[in-house]
């Protein structure tokens, strides 16, 4: 099992990039013509989504450095406690809707004070997986385009992005007894 | 709604700052924050134009359109409106398949060319774009809840930091992911029956 995820995860991406320029190949089709035009339109949307980048990490970049996902994580630790959650786990479910990199910085705080195999280890390794960044997406596909009324898809995301935190939680649970 | 969620994180954030004496701190955040995004964008130009153009030899060799049949049954499901042979259909079906391979970065160019897809049928139907159609949502939302088959980057992050088993994050996963998808989809399918009754009402009178 081990060894086949290890080798799914080193050979997947080379084998995808494989078959596609193969099928091209085979296909009569000018391959390196076709990357280099696809590849040109690849910096147009890299520079289309880098206003959305830049605004979103500046507010991550507030909301961590001014302390109020401290107050905020702090705030619901109440709440947090009917449900048996880990307190330490409701910054990083905050911090991941908005950035998956400080999402990983403060999974690795995690990692290295309650170990990855401990409950609140198995949490957190289950919550980053099973949910994608929120905001991110949001803003990178709704608004670097021009859709500027999202209707539902906000509020419908959030309440997945608040199920995912108890689901990993709870399947933590069962794998690994507090 | 993003234009609030926005100006409150940064707002709310400053005021907790300034009560707590953290203002120092926010003006080097910033500052770092934003010389860490355009750090961040430079990585992701190469790698999002290197997949870009492997989506469109892809694109141009049929391998799409391979795809799109073959994932007929999931698009006529979940996006019962969406015409057959549409362009969106095809970029839809390579985004889903990077999601579930965890191919990272090249879901973004392939979800991008989709939702551009989508807002241009928006045009055709005679629609304002600027308006999220329910096919927009129904796709933003699976994204949301992710597709991923297996965590690699999860599984190399335990290992990296001396777990005594770090495949062992697969499993549950995989059903975490599971259960958060059909959640999404559950409500994706209510919203876009709510959205229609009200629609079709609004036609009738």
């Amino acid at each position: 099992m081990v060894q086949i995820l290890n080798f799914l995860s080193v050979f997947m991406i080379p084998l995808v990039i494989f078959y596609i320029v193969g099928y091209g190949l085979m296909a009569g089709r000018p391959v390196f013509e076709d990357f280099l035009e696809g590849g040109k339109n690849g910096f147009q949307i890299i520079v289309e989504i880098a206003p959305t980048i830049v605004g979103l990490m500046v507010a991550v970049g507030v909301l961590r450095t001014s302390g109020a996902l401290e107050l905020i994580g702090e705030l619901l630790k109440p709440v947090a406690g009917l449900f048996h959650i880990p307190a330490e786990i409701i910054p990083l479910s905050i911090v991941k809707m908005f950035s998956a990199s400080g999402a990983n910085g403060l999974l690795f705080d995690l990692f290295k004070e309650f170990g990855t195999d401990s409950y609140v280890g198995m949490s957190a390794s289950i919550l980053l997986s099973c949910t994608e960044t929120l905001f991110y997406t949001v803003s990178v596909y709704f608004m670097s385009i021009g859709v500027s009324r999202s209707r539902w898809s906000v509020p419908a995301g959030i309440f997945v992005a608040v199920l995912s935190l108890f689901v990993s939680v709870w399947i933590a649970g069962g794998y690994i007894p507090s | 709604m993003l234009n609030f969620l926005w100006a409150g994180m940064v707002l709310i954030g400053i005021i907790v700052a300034a009560f707590q004496g953290n203002l120092g701190a926010v003006c080097e955040g910033v500052v770092a924050s934003s010389k860490e995004a355009v750090e961040l964008l430079f990585v992701m130009a190469g790698v999002v134009s290197m997949w870009n153009g492997m989506l469109y030899i892809a694109k141009n060799s049929g391998l799409i359109n391979l795809l799109t049949e073959k994932m007929r049954p999931l698009l006529r499901f979940l996006f019962p409106k969406l015409p057959a042979g549409h362009k969106a259909a095809g970029y839809i079906s390579a985004n889903f398949i990077a999601n579930i391979l965890g191919l990272g970065w090249a879901c973004t160019p392939t979800g991008l060319q989709a939702m551009e897809a989508l807002k241009e049928l928006e045009q055709e139907r005679g629609n304002d774009p600027a308006v999220a159609s329910n096919e927009m949502c129904t796709f933003l939302l699976l994204n949301i809840s992710s597709l991923q088959l297996i965590p690699i980057n999860m599984i190399a992050y335990r290992s990296q930091y001396g777990s005594a088993a770090p495949v062992s994050v697969a499993g549950p996963a995989l059903l975490a992911t599971a259960v958060t998808t059909v959640a999404a989809l559950v409500i994706c399918k209510l919203m876009c029956g709510v959205s229609m009754r009200r629609v079709s009402h609004r036609k009738k009178e």
